[in-house]
């Protein structure tokens, strides 16, 4: 009887493991097999058409993107740094132990929490919805996480490497950024990647800080399409010709975010020992 | 006698640094006590960031908070023409899609710990925790695409008559079957937590000490025996995974917008649309006219605020208990 | 010369008289590839206490726990020739390893209480064995068990404490009470008393002499002076060999093989 419960809860336990994978492949066939067809020049090159009109594309939404994440990355990726830098090293008092408890609670906040904060401290004294404000909302959600990756990185890197640097004559500064962040720079960089990769794809922040366009934005005070956004929009619309263009978009999108997760994964497996 | 000692002639040797001026200053330890406090002021702007955005919200829904008070919280009624608001279908719609996402999420991925654990190859353990992982990684949007498309029409022809032939007697499963609704909604969340119950289920038990395995075994305890012996010393770390998933699951936006049904009204059955915190935020932040609709919207968001921060909070406390564990184990 | 010949008559009848309890014919042991145990020949009588001793890395502890097959949750391990208890080969087909292991108790190094109440330490094995006939029954069990293990006394008033509160020492005496409670024939020791102050050291060598009235044990160990205080059999492994197994008195004090001289006498550890 005991064995046969044994065999019993380890076949379950397989099959949940086949469940879960299984779930894993149906849902990027799916995507794969929808969207894959929709990709065309068209795509990326063109401008969203208006309602009911076939065709078009959604090149000003790839941008937008872009550029947004890419402004998020320089704002959040200094001050996560320094904030690391900080906790790894010098952080030994209440203060440390407070900025850490924040930082948890940074990254446990929904995105769609951020949005409002932003839109309440941004956008409402603007007067306008604008892509500072959607990257600002991005940045917000990427610190916590690079916060602990970096922390980590940096408290792998082993006391005698700081030390021979110190034994040298450099100044802790110096031991810190040149020999430390050198150190740990793989692990920085993977951070990094990731946390790029997880925001590419927030819908909510943006909703109402960057909202959205039917045109290429030149300017950053004005409301940017995002790739997102435009996958949501189109989603629920009640069209077919976007509902294509959606699979399109999302295939695009998840074929990056899995992209950068699996190298970064790939670059970093021989690390653990 | 005459003997020059060699170290009297090194002494000789200038040791005098060759930077001048600005480079020679950064040389010193006043550059680190700099350095040092620049850092620290940067970790407190985090500080204050976060400080920032409650208090600001809470002045952005005052003049809800004014108006409704305490009432928000219980009144179900939430008529933006009439402008009366009141948070309860939200409160219940997340609470209920988020225990149903608990409901399928911790056993499956309780399933797969253990088969990873205990019963899968070595070599072949990094690869399948990577593509469980890959779960996570998949973007909120992309999941509410496949949600609409795929899971609603699956729900609405195959699942909920089902449930309706078998289980239509439980008010739970009854009324018409459109596929979306709260069910629907706890599925897809329960896709999305598995990935962070299982991965921290899985760094629970890997980090309890082999030998209790053996201990049990060497007493006759068959595989499962043993391997509940192993979860009993995992415990807490595994309770903290699953808080955490829930309070993933509770924050979620886009996924669950897209497939609950955006309808404000508690009703008793798991197959009638239904609406979330998040979701209502998400849909009517953009249609908020007038103030009062506004900042009832921001009140709801200070709710969903306050929610995940205790049910993070607890995780924390849970997940720092077995990582000090495996700390000292090391 | 009469009295000679009368002393040697005796002691080869003792010799016949005595069961063998667990013998080892012609085993081999890999791990993968990699060979640890060589062609070992071994015959531990019933009701001893049996050392083994040697360097690191020679073989010791495989054999202990190719005794229970422990090793089977190793990956990759085989095993060539018979291991036998009471006669029966352990490693044939038809055993059943849970049974097996019920009759063969191990003790570890690290003390390896389960995260549960003392009482419900020592009463795990019975349970799955179910081994009580009721609540009752498994009191009484567990009492004598502790009793055996020489903790009675010390926790019999806080029996629903965490067993994780006890010192080194008494979870290590914990341990051998759980694995006692179980009813094994044979208790295996994978140095016991290595990871204890000298004072528990000296209490579970106490607990383990007496045991030797009811049970077969083997035990592991690096400390030659334990080895003497405790053993009537040792034996002395080196590389996966067997070099020489006899009674402790002789192996310390006439050694038959010069290897077992080097390291007894220190010439190489």
């Amino acid at each position: 009887m005991r064995k046969f419960i044994d065999k019993l809860v380890f076949g379950l336990c397989s099959l949940s493991t086949v469940l879960v994978l299984g779930i894993l492949f149906l849902i990027l066939i799916y995507i794969l097999l929808n969207g894959i067809t929709s990709v065309n020049l068209d795509f990326f090159t063109q401008l969203p058409k208006p309602v009911g009109e076939e065709g078009g594309g959604m090149a000003n939404a790839i941008l937008g993107s872009a550029i947004m994440v890419v402004i998020a990355t320089i704002i959040s990726v200094p001050v996560s740094l320094a904030a690391a830098i900080y906790l790894a090293e010098f952080g030994r008092g209440k203060i440390a132990v407070i900025t850490r408890f924040m930082v948890d609670v940074l990254a446990g906040v929904p995105s769609i929490v951020i949005g409002i904060f932003i839109y309440t401290i941004v956008v409402l004294p603007m007067q306008r919805f604008s892509a500072i404000a959607g990257a600002l909302a991005l940045a917000m959600i990427m610190v916590p996480t690079l916060v602990r990756a970096t922390e980590e990185a940096i408290r792998l890197v082993p006391q005698t490497v700081k030390e021979a640097g110190l034994a040298l004559g450099a100044p802790y500064w110096r031991v810190i950024i040149e020999i430390v962040l050198v150190s740990a720079h793989k692990a920085i960089i993977s951070g990094i990647l990731l946390a790029i990769a997880r925001v590419a794809g927030e819908t909510a922040p943006l909703l109402f800080t960057a909202l959205g366009n039917r045109f290429f934005v030149k300017v950053l005070d004005r409301p940017i399409a995002s790739l997102p956004v435009q996958i949501y929009t189109y989603a629920v619309s009640p069209y077919d010709d976007w509902h294509r263009q959606a699979w399109a978009a999302t295939f695009l999108l998840v074929m990056f975010v899995l992209l950068i997760n699996l190298s970064v994964r790939y670059v970093t497996r021989n690390k653990s020992s | 006698m005459d003997k020059i000692s060699p170290l009297a002639e090194t002494q000789a040797i200038n040791l005098e640094s060759n930077f001048q001026g600005k480079k020679r200053w950064l040389m010193t330890s006043a550059a680190d006590n700099g350095f040092r406090q620049l850092t620290k002021i940067l970790a407190i702007l985090l500080l204050g960031l976060v400080i920032t955005l409650l208090i600001s919200m809470i002045y952005s829904s005052r003049l809800s908070i004014s108006q409704f008070g305490f009432s928000f919280v219980f009144s179900s009624t939430w008529d933006p023409v009439k402008e009366v608001f009141g948070a309860l279908p939200f409160i219940y719609g997340t609470l209920v899609s988020s225990l149903i996402a608990l409901a399928f999420a911790v056993p499956i991925s309780l399933g797969v710990a253990v088969f990873l654990t205990e019963q899968c190859p070595i070599k072949l353990r990094p690869v399948i925790l990577t593509l469980v992982e890959l779960l996570a990684a998949i973007p909120s949007v992309a999941y509410g695409l496949w949600g609409i498309f795929v899971l609603v029409p699956f729900m609405r022809e195959v699942v909920n008559p089902v449930l309706g032939k078998t289980l239509g007697f439980l008010p739970l499963f009854q009324g018409p079957a459109y596929g979306i609704g709260l069910l629907t909604s706890g599925l897809i969340l329960a896709v999305m937590i598995v990935p962070i119950t299982t991965a921290i289920s899985v760094s629970s038990l890997t980090a309890v000490d082999p030998t209790q395995r053996e201990a049990a075994l060497a007493l006759g305890a068959t595989r499962w025996e043993a391997t509940q012996i192993m979860l009993l010393n995992a415990r807490s770390g595994i309770l903290g995974g699953v808080i955490l998933g829930l309070g993933r699951a509770l924050g979620e936006t886009m996924a669950v917008t897209m497939v609950i049904g955006n309808r404000p009204e508690i009703a008793a059955s798991l197959l009638a649309p239904a609406y979330t915190m998040a979701s209502v935020i998400a849909n009517e932040f953009a249609e908020a006219t007038y103030d009062l609709y506004l900042h009832a919207l921001i009140e709801i968001g200070v709710l969903l605020f306050i929610l995940t921060f205790i049910v993070q909070g607890l995780a924390q406390l849970l997940i720092r208990q077995i990582t000090k564990g495996t700390k000292s184990n090391a | 010369m009469e009295k000679n010949i009368l002393k040697e008559a005796n002691e080869v009848d003792n010799k016949t008289a005595t069961k063998i309890e667990i013998e080892a014919s012609s085993f081999n042991f890999f791990y993968g590839a990699k060979q640890a145990l060589y062609n070992i020949n071994i015959k531990i009588p019933e009701k001893s206490i049996t050392a083994f001793i040697g360097p690191s890395g020679c073989g010791k502890s495989t054999l202990l726990r190719s005794i229970n097959r422990m090793n089977d949750i190793v990956i990759g391990s085989r095993v060539e020739g018979k291991m036998l208890l009471n006669e029966q080969d352990i490693y044939a087909k038809s055993v059943d390893v849970v049974a097996l292991r019920r009759r063969v108790g191990m003790v570890f190094q690290k003390s390896t209480p389960f995260p549960k109440s003392i009482f419900e330490n020592v009463a795990y094995g019975v349970k799955i064995n179910g081994l009580a006939k009721s609540r009752k029954h498994l009191q009484e069990i567990v009492e004598q068990a502790l009793k055996q293990g020489a903790l009675w006394d010390e926790v019999k008033d806080r029996l629903n404490d965490s067993a994780m509160a006890l010192s080194g020492g008494q979870q290590q005496r914990l341990c051998i009470a759980r694995t006692l409670a179980v009813m094994p024939e044979v208790i295996l020791m994978d140095e016991p008393c290595s990871a204890l102050d000298p004072i528990a050291t000296e209490k579970i060598e106490q607990l383990i002499a007496e045991l030797r009235e009811k049970y077969t044990v083997i035990i592991v160990t690096h400390n030659m002076q334990q080895a003497t205080r405790v053993s009537d059999y040792t034996g002395f492994f080196l590389l996966g060999k067997l070099i020489e197994f006899d009674e402790t008195e002789k192996i310390f004090t006439r050694p038959k093989e010069k290897k077992t001289e080097d390291y007894i006498t220190g010439r190489f550890g």
